[in-house]
């Protein structure tokens, strides 16, 4: 066991001017073009009296509400991934990633932000986001009366009034981010403590922390899945949407990682890591991406054979929709094909180059994913993919980039006292 | 270079060489039956002589000896024949997931599960082949042949002939899987042995000479088998749930299926793996090899796996009151309320809450606590299946047609035929061949036992 090795244990990733410079133009690349998208539809849209008429009408600010809401959940997801990655690692008791337990770690540095961001958009945006939060469903004498959504009213509003103010639903939020952003904390605060211990004590501490953590995320998640997306569709509901959820999510969260893994070795850090870990995460990629088709199918076939109208309507309205219908299929090639034929190779998953491009679009259709889930239900035939849409996703993108390599900066990279380093070392597969 | 962490726990206990490993499983095989197993296979082959008298009177007289009625068209058959699938996901499961995840604890036990995995497939595919009445046209029923029956030919659109298909390609790939493992260690005993055993072991051995050559040709086939394995688990209980959740049956139709039947499966496989090991190991002496670690690890995939379930269950509850569908949600308030409420809290107890005990170290470390509730897990099981069948279909959508269900002694003596078949096939594996993998076990001696850590 007395291995002597070489490795740097005590370097830190140096945050450096040029690397900032790069995300912030990003930032301001997504800026732009978010500005022209939205002054393309101010002066570009068309009018449809019918709606306004009725109090529908469709306006600009809509659409930006709607790309918040898609972003905020989809880079929630891939923050409480890196935490959940990370205690999976401690549970599982292993060992090959002991290299890059902070690179998981360092994706939960967003959550906080996203949790601010997440209520302040539903207060603001809540009505034209989520139907349900209209006090008219409920009103029996009011003739847009729908008994279904009273049916269910009590899910976002118990105990008070339904169609006042939405407080269960509010609670359920806070909690989720409270109890995430809390194991976080410990989870990091303990793993940093160990850089100043010895002894396998931390270890198992972690690991009973990490086990908690992984029992209330299992539930966590899929209730938030329910909350944030499958109740914007309010008449809507298929038991496997939060798992469908999940798989999204870690997916986009385990591409995530590999990135940032394979862009702090191209500039000299974790030289232990080497093209072994970097093939596990290739498997992982590779794996998961199959397991998300697997639900994405399964949900969709058993709705698609059944054919009941109250579920199918989810499939129909994105299939025979003109905006939708072929990102449907974008979503498929980017998050199935692509990643299947591509790292079906044993060197495709050990040469950093394959990585990189299907990591980078993974990321890109995960996003399409969550895109079909949100808007057709909030903007129906307004939606669309355009500049807008890029804009936000490189706004949201980039400041993700910048906090999570902030946090990254000035601390330990590797967790220099796990007891499983020397193991990782020698890790060949 | 292989380095284990001192964080670990051992995976070989009692100071163990490579001869003890051989001389430890071998003498099993090798020795005279005790009287322990010569009981136990007397007492299952009494259960198969039993049963087959049920088995033959269903196959003499009709199906109708069973207590199946015009409303509940399924029961303990298709019950049963879940409850058998679920257990056969174990074996492949730890052979070819654990492989790929690296688990070095499945070399102890993926031998037996996967054995118990083959027997419990063939026992589950007996259920269909004996509901199709006139077994000796069955595959006429089940497979695209063509013939000169008239109309009579397969329905590639229904869900039953893809488990056709998805079963058969599972049981093959897994018996190959599991053979192909097999051979090394035939090869070990073959060289031990003398006479007629010596010829016998020979044969089953393929002529292996252990050269670099050979071996290399073994891991390359093991590897490829496992990758076709790992989607072939999940597909089978996959296809198993599509035979319920295709259909618009209120409590069937439900998209959380496929997945939560996959859980289902593996925490049902490992419950049976606990109860027939830790018999093993405590007849055969095994416990350096089976130990103590190794029934915790099991154990904690048996909470994970008994939370997922316990997540679903809750799930479909939950959804069922949101969907705002008033047929499903009587479909669940039944379930938990109506006339088989104790079958729906037999199960909530045995699958959802007593799993929870495990969270003590005191209890997952207990051999006896262990073996308990692996027969709980099991009964909880059976009990899933039965409440997701019979409660669904016994409220008709016209309440003139409700019924409920009484099992006939046919019903009850066929199931007890497949316990027979499944205890008598596994007790003469567990004489005949060698229980643990000797070869790969014998891999692990050098990095993962006492003597290296300590």
């Amino acid at each position: 066991m007395a291995q002597v090795s070489n490795y740097n244990l005590d370097q830190k990733f140096d945050f450096t001017a040029s690397l900032k410079k790069t995300i912030m133009t990003v930032l301001g690349l997504g800026v732009a073009l978010f500005a022209v998208g939205v002054i393309t539809s101010l002066f570009g849209g068309h009018h449809d009296e019918a709606a306004e008429a009725s109090g529908h009408a469709y306006h600009w600010y809509h659409r930006v509400f709607a790309n918040l809401w898609i972003n905020n959940v989809y880079f929630t997801g891939i923050a409480v991934i890196g935490v959940f990655f990370f205690a999976i690692q401690y549970a599982a008791q292993a060992g090959w990633s002991t290299g890059i337990l902070r690179v998981m770690l360092s994706l939960g540095n967003w959550l906080p932000i996203a949790g601010v961001l997440m209520i302040v958009t539903f207060f603001v945006a809540s009505h034209d986001l989520f139907h349900w939060t209209h006090s008219y469903l409920f009103d029996k004498n009011d003739p847009q009366y729908d008994y279904i959504i009273d049916g269910k009213g009590a899910y976002f509003y118990w105990p008070m009034e339904k169609g006042s103010f939405p407080i269960f639903f509010i609670i359920r939020m806070i909690a989720f981010f409270g109890i995430w952003v809390f194991f976080f904390n410990k989870l990091k605060n303990l793993s940093f403590a160990e850089d100043n211990l010895s002894g396998s004590h931390d270890w198992s501490n972690i690991r009973k922390w990490s086990a908690i953590f992984l029992v209330l995320f299992a539930v966590s998640s899929s209730i938030a899945a329910w909350d944030w997306i499958m109740s914007i569709d309010t008449h809507w509901f298929s038991t496997m949407f939060g798992w469908y959820v999940f798989a999204s999510w870690f997916v986009a969260g385990l591409s995530v990682i590999t990135l940032i893994t394979l862009f702090l070795k191209g500039k000299g850090y974790l030289e232990m890591v080497n093209e072994n870990h970097i093939h596990d995460l290739g498997k992982f990629v590779f794996a998961f991406s199959i397991f998300w088709t697997y639900i994405w199918f399964s949900q969709f076939l058993l709705i698609y054979y059944a054919n009941i109208p109250e579920e199918s309507v989810y499939f129909v309205e994105r299939l025979q929709s003109d905006v939708y219908s072929p990102f449907i299929f974008v979503n498929l090639a980017l998050n199935f094909v692509l990643p299947f034929l591509v790292l079906m190779t044993r060197d495709s998953k050990r040469h950093g180059v394959f990585l990189k491009v299907v990591c980078s679009l993974i990321i890109l259709g995960h996003w399409f994913d969550f895109f079909l889930m949100v808007q057709p239900g909030t903007l129906g035939h307004n939606g669309g993919f355009g500049l807008m849409e890029i804009g936000m996703l490189l706004i949201f993108g980039s400041a993700f980039a910048f906090v999570v390599f902030k946090s990254l900066a000035g601390k330990n990279l590797v967790a220099k006292n796990h007891p499983m380093l020397e193991e990782s070392y020698h890790h060949h597969i | 270079m292989q380095v284990t962490s001192s964080v670990r726990e051992p995976l070989i206990t009692g100071g163990k060489t490579l001869k003890d490993v051989t001389h430890d499983v071998s003498r099993q095989v090798e020795g005279k039956p005790t009287l322990g197993w010569i009981l136990g296979l007397l007492v299952a082959v009494g259960a198969l002589l039993l049963g087959s008298l049920a088995l033959v009177a269903t196959l003499w007289e009709g199906i109708g000896m069973w207590g199946l009625n015009k409303t509940i068209g399924w029961a303990w058959d298709i019950t049963n024949f879940v409850w058998w699938v679920g257990i056969g996901h174990a074996g492949t499961l730890i052979s070819a997931v654990l492989l790929l995840f690296r688990q070095k604890w499945r070399m102890a036990i993926n031998r037996a599960a996967e054995a118990m995995t083959i027997f419990a497939v063939i026992c589950a595919a007996m259920f269909p082949v004996i509901h199709m009445g006139r077994p000796w046209l069955g595959a006429y029923w089940a497979l695209p042949l063509p013939n000169t029956f008239g109309s009579l030919w397969v329905n590639f659109n229904s869900p039953l002939l893809w488990d056709v298909f998805a079963i058969s390609t599972y049981f093959s790939v897994s018996l190959v899987f599991w053979y192909i493992g097999l051979i090394p260690d035939f090869a070990t005993i073959r060289d031990r042995a003398t006479g007629l055993r010596k010829t016998i072991y020979g044969a089953l051995s393929f002529g292996w000479d252990g050269a670099a050559k050979t071996w290399s040709r073994y891991e390359s086939v093991a590897l490829i088998l496992a990758g076709l394995a790992t989607p072939l688990v999940l597909s089978v209980h996959t296809i198993v749930s599509f035979d319920f959740a295709t259909s618009v049956i209120p409590g069937w139709h439900t998209t959380i299926f496929p997945p939560y039947f996959v859980a289902g499966a593996i925490f049902s496989g490992f419950a049976m793996v606990l109860t027939l090991m830790i018999i093993t190991r405590k007849v055969f002496k095994l416990e350096d090899y089976i130990t103590i670690g190794h029934i915790e690890l099991m154990n904690i995939v048996i909470i994970i796996t008994g939370s997922i379930v316990g997540i679903a269950y809750i799930t479909e509850f939950f959804i069922a009151w949101y969907s705002g569908v008033a047929a499903e949600q009587y479909a669940f308030i039944n379930r938990a309320f109506g006339p088989y409420w104790w079958a729906y809290w037999s199960m909530m107890t045995c699958n959802v809450i007593s799993p929870q005990l495990f969270w003590f170290k005191k209890i997952r470390t207990s051999i006896v606590a262990t073996f308990i509730l692996s027969l709980v897990v099991n009964i909880g099981m059976w009990f899933e299946r039965f409440v997701i069948i019979v409660t669904s279909l016994h409220r008709d959508f016209l309440p003139s047609s409700w019924a409920m269900f009484y099992p006939t002694l046919s019903d009850i003596g066929v199931y007890l035929f497949t316990f027979g078949l499944f205890f008598t096939l596994f007790l003469l594996f567990a004489k005949f061949f060698p229980v643990i993998n000797m070869a790969e076990v014998k891999s692990i001696v050098k990095s993962s036992s006492e003597k290296v850590n300590k």
